[in-house]
């Protein structure tokens, strides 16, 4: 197993306070990562490391080293945009920009005039829909707006948008919570397809989605990882009474 | 609601009797109902007081409306009370050449600062710009006015009008018919800055109602901010800074004092930003101590107030509704 | 994994670096035009800045460059000005607590929004010419009273609407509370609003009152000019931007450049009327839940 993104000595705070503490894990190649843990554990936090979100809130402040192929994305001579490129995220709520469904998968190609033409265009456009699973439902409206689409199918689009700038690695912030369950059922079987291709780090609040998903584990609590491994190993025997406690739904 | 609420606090006053000095709950509700009849008149007064504004100024712009026609005054060329003739053209058109010239120097520059206040700046920078444009919105016109005359009509007459003449004098737009600084182009400058902080602050909240998850999404895909700004920012944000432009255009539109101040009064129709013009308002202003002694004069220069009126609520209609309904996204 | 290189002469980081710049530059310059106009006052109207100009009225010759000062469009200026806000806010506090407590967001709400915003834009002189036509109509003169009905008109619809705003951000429980607690809606517009917004609508009342005493356009066919302290409504009143607009019209340098000092002495009154207006608001703001 090969290690993708290794963070190392990470500590970030939002003013004063600090909602990440000394944090070393390693996040494996070609798996699913599934990151857990109470609310307000910084979870969420720690994934925006990863894509260089967590700098966007202007009290943000952090220390430490997140590595991707050996590579420390925060240091000087590197380019937020490209770390972004490379690192595609799946938020919360599905995001459509106002704009058509066509438009909306073309717009990060554009922004990296990644195609020559028009016709390369296109025939990426459908592939990444075919990718997200979500060409057959569309491809008799491609211009009609995003906005148009039903939530699930909005998250997909979202999917497809994302992998269409070529990333290697997927986050995902909740990504199914805003869904309903066929919908999210929808998203985790892509997610699980894709892993064979993207290293993918997903957030979750339900200890059933980390179940199904995960090849690998992280919980944290209080803004620290407490333990770290693979998805067999931490919940078939967990090592800290917390992360005990929390599988047996304690918290 | 109130009705429910007065029987529930009859029952606990009861309980609650020895408390002494409180009114009767009888008493409550019946001052509650007059309140709401008594408020409710008030609140028809703003849309009343516009009707009556309206009307009062076309009652006395009656006599001149019904003798030459709204058509001959608009479009009237001369303004020569003494033979009565009320033409309003070069005074309209003075309005719409200032007002042309501010906004041209205004927007701009107040967009840039705006969305540089809502998507750049430290929230340090913000706190620290917002006293300025309080203090800029504060600054009577009379003073706007006397800061024209200080500085910006020499400056007009000194530095802008020999170099434009110089290299751009072949154009009619550009050239220097009368070199004295007083003008369009110094009535536009000081217009521009004295709508500045309106513009700047409308804008600022337009751009703050475009959800930051779409910015997000932008970002999300590698997308620099400016990219951002320019392929999702800024078209969300396209209905809310028109309206904002065209408020500030027709707060522009009826600006007097500063205006007038220095930008020379002549009654001709201008072919250059260095000519003279004569706005509306200032022809306003400037001549209500003759207007009783020439027939007609009252009546022409309500209807030129008239005139101002219109346009102006038909600017401030449209630019406020899409407002409304931007602003309310938040 | 490919190299995150920046390249910083790639056009897009260019853009980004040109932009911002420029928007920089913008913001700086209308920022530094305030500094510009306050420099230009101050320069140009203190060498003219005598003790005379705000303790005396015109003497005789005073608009030839004989003495005098501008004690009487000082005075009938905060006459004026102070006349203006008080009658606008028999106007502004019940609408703005009506648009709270009873109308909300509503339909009704709205449209009252609308017509004050519209109000709040329509140009001085024209509620100048319609007090004017008024004043025919009514064979009236030009008076402080007149003077003081057009500058309420002036001020309500600003006042109005900073009100609505500061009483519209107060937080919803609070009215939830004290209507749960059994007060009816009058009594929570009476007490619990007005009480809890005090350091808004103080912000809202100055801010009309420095509108009020700087404005020139309406009062000038309604409340006329003397060189007299005014004495009664009835008779006309100088005002102070009027004082600083005639003398900045005279042929006589002497006087234009008392009128500079004239308009130094408006902007400071402005300013400390902006000024007062934060400072008494932060220091209100202590007895309201944020």
């Amino acid at each position: 197993m090969e290690t993708h993104i290794q963070v190392k000595n990470l500590n970030a705070y939002y003013g004063r306070q600090q909602v990440l503490r000394n944090i070393n894990v390693e996040i494996p190649r070609k798996q699913i990562t599934v990151i857990m843990g109470p609310s307000g554990c910084g979870k969420t936090t720690l994934l925006k490391t990863f894509n260089r979100f967590f700098e966007l809130n202007e009290e943000a402040r952090l220390t430490g080293e997140v590595l991707v192929d050996g590579q420390n994305i925060y240091g000087r001579d590197v380019d937020v945009t490209e770390v972004r490129k490379c690192v595609g995220l799946l938020a919360q709520r599905p995001s459509p920009l106002p704009m058509s469904i066509y438009d909306n998968v073309v717009y990060g190609m554009h922004i990296h005039k990644m195609k020559k033409d028009r016709k390369e265009y296109k025939a990426a456009v459908r592939h990444y829909l075919e990718i997200a699973g979500l060409w057959e439902e569309v491809q008799n409206r491609l211009h009609d707006p995003a906005a148009s689409l039903s939530i699930g199918q909005q998250q997909r689009l979202c999917l497809a948008r994302g992998l269409a700038v070529e990333p290697e690695i997927i986050l995902g912030d909740e990504p199914t919570s805003a869904l309903d369950p066929i919908s999210s059922q929808n998203i985790e079987s892509r997610l699980l397809e894709l892993k064979r291709q993207y290293t993918t780090v997903i957030v979750t609040h339900t200890l059933r989605q980390a179940k199904r998903l995960a090849d690998s584990v992280i919980y944290m609590y209080m803004g620290e990882v407490v333990e770290a491994g693979p998805a067999k190993e931490v919940f078939g025997n967990p090592q800290h009474e917390r992360t005990k406690q929390y599988l047996e739904g304690l918290f | 609601m109130s009705e429910v609420n007065s029987t529930f606090i009859a029952q606990e006053s009861r309980k609650g009797e020895g408390r002494g000095s409180r009114p009767s709950a009888a008493f409550r509700a019946r001052q509650d109902k007059a309140a709401r009849r008594a408020f409710l008149v008030v609140t028809i007064l703003p849309i009343l007081l516009i009707l009556v504004v309206a009307a009062a100024l076309f009652a006395r712009a009656w006599p001149i409306l019904s003798a030459y026609g709204l058509p001959s005054l608009l479009f009237g060329k001369v303004w020569k009370p003494n033979n009565g003739q009320f033409g309003f053209l070069p005074f309209i058109l003075g309005t719409v050449w200032v007002t042309l010239v501010g906004a041209l120097l205004s927007v701009p520059a107040c967009l840039l600062a705006a969305v540089y206040l809502a998507e750049y700046a430290h929230s340090r920078t913000r706190a620290m710009t917002k006293p300025i444009l309080d203090v800029l919105a504060a600054i009577p016109p009379v003073v706007y006015g006397a800061w024209g005359l200080i500085a910006i009509v020499p400056f007009v007459d000194e530095v802008l009008a020999p170099l434009c003449d110089r290299w751009l004098g072949f154009i009619p737009l550009f050239a220097v018919n009368q070199p004295t600084g007083f003008g369009i182009l110094a009535g536009g400058i000081v217009l521009a800055v004295m709508v500045a902080p309106l513009i700047i602050s409308v804008a600022f909240e337009v751009f703050s109602t475009v959800p930051n998850d779409l910015r997000h999404a932008s970002l999300a895909v590698g997308a620099t901010q400016w990219q951002t700004i320019r392929n999702i920012v800024l078209p969300q944000a396209k209905p809310g800074i028109i309206a904002a432009i065209v408020l500030a255009a027709s707060r522009a539109f009826g600006e007097t004092v500063a205006v007038l101040m220095v930008v020379g009064n002549v009654p001709n129709i201008p072919t250059s930003i260095f000519d003279s013009a004569y706005p509306l308002p200032a022809l306003i202003a400037n001549n209500y101590g003759e207007m009783m002694s020439i027939p007609l004069y009252d009546a022409a220069l309500l209807s030129a107030a008239l005139v101002l009126l219109a346009v102006i609520l038909i600017f401030n209609i449209l630019s406020t509704l899409v407002l409304q309904r931007v602003l309310r996204r938040k | 994994m490919k190299k995150m290189k920046k390249k910083r002469f790639e056009r897009r980081h260019l853009m980004e670096f040109f932009v911002k710049s420029i928007m920089q530059t913008a913001l700086l310059i209308v920022a530094g035009a305030l500094g510009l106009i306050l420099w230009a006052v101050i320069t140009r109207g203190l060498p003219s800045l005598t003790w005379d100009m705000v303790s005396q009225v015109p003497q005789g010759g005073y608009y030839m460059g004989k003495e005098g000062g501008i004690l009487n469009a000082i005075i009938g200026s905060i006459y004026l000005a102070a006349g203006g806000t008080l009658l606008a806010m028999l106007l502004s506090l019940p609408i703005a607590l009506y648009l709270k407590t009873y109308l909300g967001d509503s339909k009704w709400g709205e449209c009252v929004r609308l017509s004050l915003d519209v109000l709040w834009g329509i140009p001085s002189i024209v509620y100048g010419a319609f007090g004017f036509a008024l004043m025919l109509t009514l064979g009236m003169r030009a008076s402080l009273l007149a003077g003081v009905v057009t500058l309420a008109l002036v001020e309500f619809p600003i006042m109005t609407r900073a009100m609505d705003e500061v009483i519209r951000r107060m937080p919803a429980d609070l009215e939830q509370a004290a209507l749960a607690l059994g007060s009816t809606r009058f009594e929570v517009a009476l007490h619990v609003v007005a009480r809890q917004t005090l350091p808004g609508i103080t912000t809202a009342i100055l801010l009309a009152f420095g509108r009020g005493i700087g404005d020139a356009a309406s009062v000038l066919f309604t409340a006329g000019y003397t060189d007299r302290i005014v004495t009664s409504p009835m008779r006309p009143t100088a005002s102070l931007p009027l004082a600083v607009f005639f003398q900045l019209g005279s042929p006589y340098p002497e006087v234009r450049e008392r009128g500079y000092a004239a308009a130094l002495i408006l902007t400071v009154i402005v300013l400390l009327v902006s000024f007062g207006s934060r400072w008494l608001s932060a220091r209100l703001a202590k007895y309201t839940i944020k």
